[in-house]
């Protein structure tokens, strides 16, 4: 890594840090749920983005990592930190089950399956037989951690970075994740299925196993934002999550991770700018900006930004730099 | 049927699709290190044996065996494991990846690690990508890609395009490839330099080639066996010069289309 990356490595974490020391209250909540985002996007991202099967029901998978995050926490008494891989984990185990009947399916249908497992989960956590582990409608407090004794830092602050390491980690191991074989995979079973089979890929493993992950990793964010919010109720999780989170990786840019982030901006800021412009109408200017968004941006924020930076700073599963295409006739030089 | 000196023996190979009886009992084998060409009208069942072939169909009768080893039902991804590479008859190109990218994808099978392996960094994803890299140089040199391994596969010229689908499939080092019209479309030099690679790949790799073609000058020149069908049945097997003179063969390239009349 050359000086002038590690500067700007440099200059992005303290771009990220410093907000914990300048801002506070609201304004610094807001970004730390926007890391949340960031963090449940990234999820979503990896079965819909790379792998290309369609998931309208994220919410549910961060639901079931909420409520593992918060029942450990309130009635087993676990420390909040050890409730996150918990939460993935249970996630994971369902993603991994949905994924098996989401092979038979695709485009539409599978879709609106898992719409469909986002609508049933708010009902479920409802529900009266599940009350004593789930609180039923009124859901479960959670206590927010207290920052280390060590640390000087004010309980805010402390969650914001806290969720900022773990988002900062899950980014980190998604993108060592997408790479090389497995990222060539994932692309191949998207974008031609049949090809994929006959290059010796076996699709249901690689499409059960990225709905794991991403399950997982959706189920991540639902723990930390249990501790961040410090409440759980199955209001909280709605359809609409679902929905805001497919919001979010379209507008970001689906496939990219960076577009995770902006995605997750999006649908932090968005509906609050949507409200302050109009107070009786928020969701129609919401509706504005979202088609405006998809009408300048296509291909979403990651899509923009791939045709403005240079090109040796894309994603590929290669190191190599992009070059022009040589326009010369096909010929083959043997011997 | 199947045994020691063959490299694929297919016997008595039937599939219907609904009322269209595609293959009829075909059965013929092929030499190991032969290009072996299929002929055949248009919807004489060669495609479709292919995909009998590389598991995407299941025959309801027959066998397939590759080196003596019985195949039929072994699921579609394990084929390019067994050492089975193929092509499309119409592209099938991972369009959002580069060149470099589409021809890795055919080296999968050769990896082992998973998921969290590469989450963690560990050793053995990076282990397996240098060695897919160093097959990769050695293929993009034998196709001439090298000058386009970045690019994307979308922005090719067809001649070029159909090229990165032979190397996908020679990286994977199958025992047996499968060629599916891999001149269609192409022009007269680039007939010509398809000619002079598979000659290429015949003298300096040990694989048998099962080529579906309708240029039949490529066919006659480069074969040193040929298997014609027609309607499903395969109604000659010789050498290139005894299947283009059998009457059969004649009879059943009468009245098809012009393409198909292209003999040499
Ligand atoms: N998936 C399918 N479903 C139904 N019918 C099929 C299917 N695939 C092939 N057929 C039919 O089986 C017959 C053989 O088709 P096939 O594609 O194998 O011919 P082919 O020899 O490859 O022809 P061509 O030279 O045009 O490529 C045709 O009648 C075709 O319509
Ligand atoms: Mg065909």
């Amino acid at each position: 890594m050359n000086a002038r990356r590690t500067a700007l490595w440099l200059f992005g974490a303290a771009l990220l840090v410093a907000p914990a020391f300048l801002m506070s209250g609201y304004r610094l909540f807001q970004l730390t749920s926007m890391a949340v985002y960031a963090v449940a996007i990234l999820g979503l991202d990896i079965v819909t983005g790379y792998t290309g099967q369609v998931s309208l029901g994220h919410g549910a998978f961060y639901a079931i990592g909420a409520y593992t995050g918060a029942i450990l926490m309130t009635q087993f008494g676990w420390p909040y930190w050890a409730t996150l891989p918990a939460g993935g984990a249970a996630a994971a185990l369902v993603g991994y089950a949905v994924g098996f009947p989401a092979l038979r399916l695709t485009g539409p249908y599978l879709a609106l399956v898992t719409y469909a497992l986002a609508v049933a989960v708010p009902q479920i956590l409802r529900a009266r037989a599940l009350e004593s582990w789930t609180g039923g409608a009124q859901g479960i407090v959670v206590t927010a951690p207290d920052p280390p004794a060590f640390l000087p830092l004010s309980q805010d602050a402390y969650l914001y970075l806290f969720t900022l390491a773990v988002a900062a980690l899950l980014f980190l191991l998604a993108r060592n994740m997408l790479s090389g074989r497995q990222l060539r995979a994932m692309i191949a079973v998207r974008d031609h299925a049949l090809a994929a089979e006959a290059a010796g890929i076996d699709i249901a493993r690689v499409k059960t196993r990225a709905f794991a992950v991403s399950a997982g990793i959706t189920g991540v964010a639902g723990a930390l934002g249990a501790i961040v919010v410090q409440f759980v109720a199955p209001d909280s999780f709605a359809a609409t999550l679902s929905i805001a989170l497919f919001v979010g990786l379209v507008v970001g840019g689906s496939a990219s991770l960076p577009g995770a982030l902006a995605g997750a901006a999006f649908v932090q800021f968005v509906p609050n700018l949507a409200e302050t412009v109009n107070k009786s109408a928020p969701g129609v200017i919401y509706g504005v900006l979202l088609v405006a968004a998809l009408y300048l941006m296509p291909s979403g924020v990651a899509g923009a930004l791939r045709r403005t930076l240079p090109a040796r700073l894309r994603t590929s599963t290669s190191p190599g730099k992009a070059t022009p295409l040589p326009n010369k006739g096909a010929t083959i030089h043997v011997d | 049927m199947t045994g020691g000196g063959t490299a694929l023996a297919l016997d008595g190979i039937a599939v219907r699709f609904g009322a269209v009886v595609a293959l009829d009992g075909v059965s013929f084998t092929v030499r190991p290190g032969a290009i072996c060409g299929l002929i055949g009208p248009n919807g004489s069942g060669k495609t479709t044996l292919f995909n009998c072939i590389s598991g995407f169909y299941r025959p309801q009768r027959g066998t397939i065996a590759l080196d003596g080893q019985p195949i039929i039902g072994l699921g579609r991804h394990r084929m390019a494991a067994l050492g089975i590479g193929r092509t499309f008859q119409n592209l099938a190109l991972f369009r959002s990846m580069t060149v470099r990218d589409n021809i890795l994808v055919g080296a999968h099978p050769q990896g082992r690690s998973g998921l969290l392996a590469s989450a963690f960094a560990l050793p053995g994803p990076r282990r397996e990508e240098a060695a897919s890299r160093r097959r990769l140089t050695e293929v993009l040199d034998l196709l001439d890609l090298a000058g386009v391994a970045d690019a994307p596969v979308t922005a090719l010229p067809f001649g070029t395009a159909k090229r990165v689908e032979i190397a996908r499939a020679l990286i994977g080092q199958p025992r047996l490839l499968l060629l599916d019209e891999p001149a269609c479309g192409l022009n007269h030099a680039e007939v010509a330099a398809l000619e002079a690679l598979l000659r290429h790949i015949r003298a300096h790799l040990s694989l048998t080639i099962l080529l579906v073609e309708h240029h039949m000058a490529l066919v006659m020149r480069l074969c040193e066996h040929v298997v014609a069908l027609a309607s499903g049945r395969c109604i000659a097997d010789g050498t290139p010069a005894e299947v283009q003179n059998s009457p059969e063969v004649v009879r059943a390239y009468l009245g098809t289309p012009a393409r198909d009349a292209r003999a040499a």
